[in-house]
């Protein structure tokens, strides 16, 4: 039973992380119907620029973390500006192709600049631990999950009450009609990519005292987040939260108490039942268009 | 400039719209005959990888280009194909029994990963090849009785009606040879059949499709299927002329190069998968020379220019740096995705049609003959 708790919370955190990303593909999936595939890779890339402020320039934990979440938001409107936009309104394999091109990019450059050697942030409590009875929790596992529902409940909250996210919204529901309305597509569609490689970013600085950065981790983890957000429903931002948190306990366990290898195809089993049985996912409003 | 006059329908489908074709396409053909004989072998193996990369390509122009649907996991299927050949080979089988099979099995699998497609459009289905692709992966490193797990199988020589074909034999490049031009055959014939106009017409708008009749169902399920199959042949080439498969050799990277072939040559239409393919291929080697060679003739050139021997030793070791980095494969991909979609969008062959046009119309040409209209108010949740 100890042993179930103890897997459970550390599927908890890593279904965060996943939930995360989840949350960047649904956030630019909502607003452009584009899907991006190097959303691992922000995340990897907010890992080293958090990497960059701390360890390197010296700063302040707090302090890099802001940094580098301000940074990929630029690196997420620069993006944007530059590569995505000339080709919106293209079919939707070309625009995928771009984003996997510029996934292996980043991973290449993140190679080239910070090397390929492990690096590690300490943050100011990845050594303590929090036990309640016999249960030990990790504080740094505990700080992803809270800040992982925190971020949720905010961007949630952004999305529903404010003037830019209905705006948001509007332009996700249909562009043009959200342009003869008034609202400035381009630079919602821009704030979009900002917020969704913040969140990124976000998750890059939270896995980086639990696991390393390495320019490689962007890949597997950003390719486990589509489970995520399609049992979540592509397209609902407490679903990707809640997908997420499924897949990464699903894939911990699995890898506890199956045998090997079921913990690395776990996450796409699920993914391929639910697009057969439930393509919509658990809160999905997928309507299907009748001929 | 050329009129093509069409009197009937007939004329419509032929292989050839005009004579000049025949011609053009024998010379292409006597050349390849002659090749292996005038060319080194490094080329000559180089040129068996481009046909073998073709076919796969023309395996996925059916599925992507010409049915609109998507994968990205193609080296599932050349994996379950180069398997099917190592395994039947190991048990004494000749290349013209299990070469048929691993095409039928393939096709078979192929099909039933198209079933979900009835469900799915676009990034649906492309995550659930990638899945796929996952799930195929682990099992060959899982399944050890008959994948010898990671480490790997040896595959012969082809035993070909009792001849041995040597993996760097002229005459397993001749067997290359033969298979893509069937393939194409096979695939040209197709397309101009009811089932070709068919996967044309759910690719231009399945709504259209489905009023006319056309059952969306089996058509997706069938250019699944053909494309696997198709793919699976190629799979058994590819074993041969590795001589050697393991699963890592069938990752993510595999089928994103697939893909890569038909997009920068240009996904519409045959000549693409070819031209797509030769630059895939050739695209290593030149990485190579780019690490080995740029370096130097930079430094040369800079002596050239007046800079001393100290700046141009210089410069030759920074840019060996530079290149030797590792990951430059990937970021030279990365990139070369990045451009074509961006700027070249239509690929190779679109550049080469564009070319041909400008010359044909010479004082005429526009640009905007070939600009893409882009739709904005598309939403795949109202579909």
């Amino acid at each position: 039973m100890l042993d179930f708790l103890q897997q459970l919370v550390s599927g908890l955190a890593l279904g965060c992380i996943y939930g995360l990303i989840a949350l960047g593909f649904v956030l630019i999936y909502k607003a452009t119907e584009v899907i991006n595939f190097a959303q691992g890779d922000l995340m990897m890339l907010g890992g080293f620029v958090a990497y960059t402020y701390i360890t390197i320039l010296g700063l302040n934990y707090w302090l890099g973390f802001l940094f580098a979440v301000l940074t990929m938001g630029l690196v997420g409107m620069t993006i944007e500006r530059f590569v995505v936009r000339p080709i919106l309104g293209y079919p939707l394999f070309s625009i995928i192709m771009v984003t996997i091109g510029l996934g292996f990019l980043l991973r290449s450059l993140a190679g080239m600049i910070w090397g390929t050697d492990d690096l590690k942030i300490e943050a100011p409590f990845s050594e303590g631990v929090l036990r309640i009875g016999d249960l030990v929790l990790a504080y740094d596992k505990l700080s992803v999950i809270v800040v992982t529902v925190i971020l949720i409940a905010v961007l949630y909250l952004f999305f529903n009450r404010t003037r830019l996210g209905t705006a948001m919204r509007a332009t996700s529901e249909n562009m043009l009609a959200a342009y003869y309305m008034g609202i400035p597509v381009k630079r919602v569609v821009s704030l979009v990519w900002a917020i969704s490689a913040m969140v990124a970013g976000v998750a890059g600085v939270l896995l980086a005292p639990i696991t390393f950065v390495h320019s490689n981790v962007g890949l597997a983890l950003g390719l486990k987040a589509f489970p995520a957000a399609v049992l979540g429903g592509f397209g609902s931002i407490p679903g990707a939260l809640v997908g997420g948190l499924i897949i990464g306990v699903v894939e911990t366990l699995a890898g506890f108490y199956l045998p090997q290898g079921w913990k690395d195809v776990a996450p796409y089993i699920i993914l391929l039942l639910v697009l057969l049985l439930r393509p919509e996912g658990l809160f999905g409003a997928l309507g299907r268009k009748k001929v | 400039m050329r009129f093509i006059f069409k009197t009937d329908y007939e004329q419509d489908i032929k292989l050839f719209q005009h004579g000049g074709a025949w011609w053009s396409y024998g010379l292409l053909f006597a050349v390849l005959a002659v090749a292996p004989y005038l060319i080194g072998s490094y080329l000559q193996s180089q040129l068996v990888f481009v046909f073998i990369y073709a076919i796969v390509g023309v395996a996925l122009m059916i599925l992507v280009g010409f049915t609109g649907q998507g994968s990205i996991g193609h080296a599932a299927f050349l994996a379950i194909g180069a398997y099917t050949a190592a395994f039947l080979q190991a048990r004494g089988y000749p290349f013209e029994v299990y070469f048929p099979v691993a095409g039928i099995l393939t096709g078979v699998v192929g099909a039933i990963v198209g079933i979900p497609a009835l469900r799915l459009h676009g990034i649906y289905l492309l995550i659930a090849t990638i899945s796929f692709a996952f799930i195929v992966e682990e099992v060959l490193a899982r399944w050890e009785s008959v994948t010898h797990g990671n480490e790997g199988m040896r595959v012969r020589a082809v035993e070909f009606f009792g001849q041995t074909v040597s993996r760097d034999s002229n005459s397993f490049y001749f067997l290359c040879l033969g298979i893509l031009v069937l393939v194409i055959i096979g695939t040209l014939n197709l397309m101009r059949s009811p089932t070709g106009r068919a996967f044309i017409a759910i690719r231009d708008s399945e709504t259209a499709a489905k009023s006319m009749g056309i059952d969306l169902a089996k058509y997706k399920v069938r250019s699944f299927a053909i494309s696997a199959a198709i793919t699976g042949l190629a799979g058994t080439l590819y074993a041969h002329k590795m001589s050697f498969i393991s699963p890592e050799m069938f990752t993510l990277l595999l089928s994103i190069e697939f893909i890569m072939v038909i997009i920068i040559g240009g996904a519409f239409g045959l000549h693409g998968a070819i031209l797509g393919a030769i630059f895939i291929v050739m695209v290593d080697p030149l990485i190579t020379m780019l690490k080995d060679d740029l370096p130097g003739m930079v430094a040369s050139l800079s002596r050239g220019f007046g800079v001393g021997e100290e700046g141009a030793r210089a410069v030759q070791d920074r840019l060996y740096a530079i290149f030797s980095a590792p990951g430059l494969k990937g970021a030279i991909y990365g990139l070369i995705i990045i451009m074509f979609v961006l700027f070249e969008p239509m690929g190779l062959y679109g550049r080469w049609l564009k070319i041909k046009l400008y010359f044909q119309l010479f004082p005429l040409y526009k640009k905007a003959t070939f600009r893409r209209q882009k739709t904005y108010v598309k939403s795949e949740r109202n579909r």
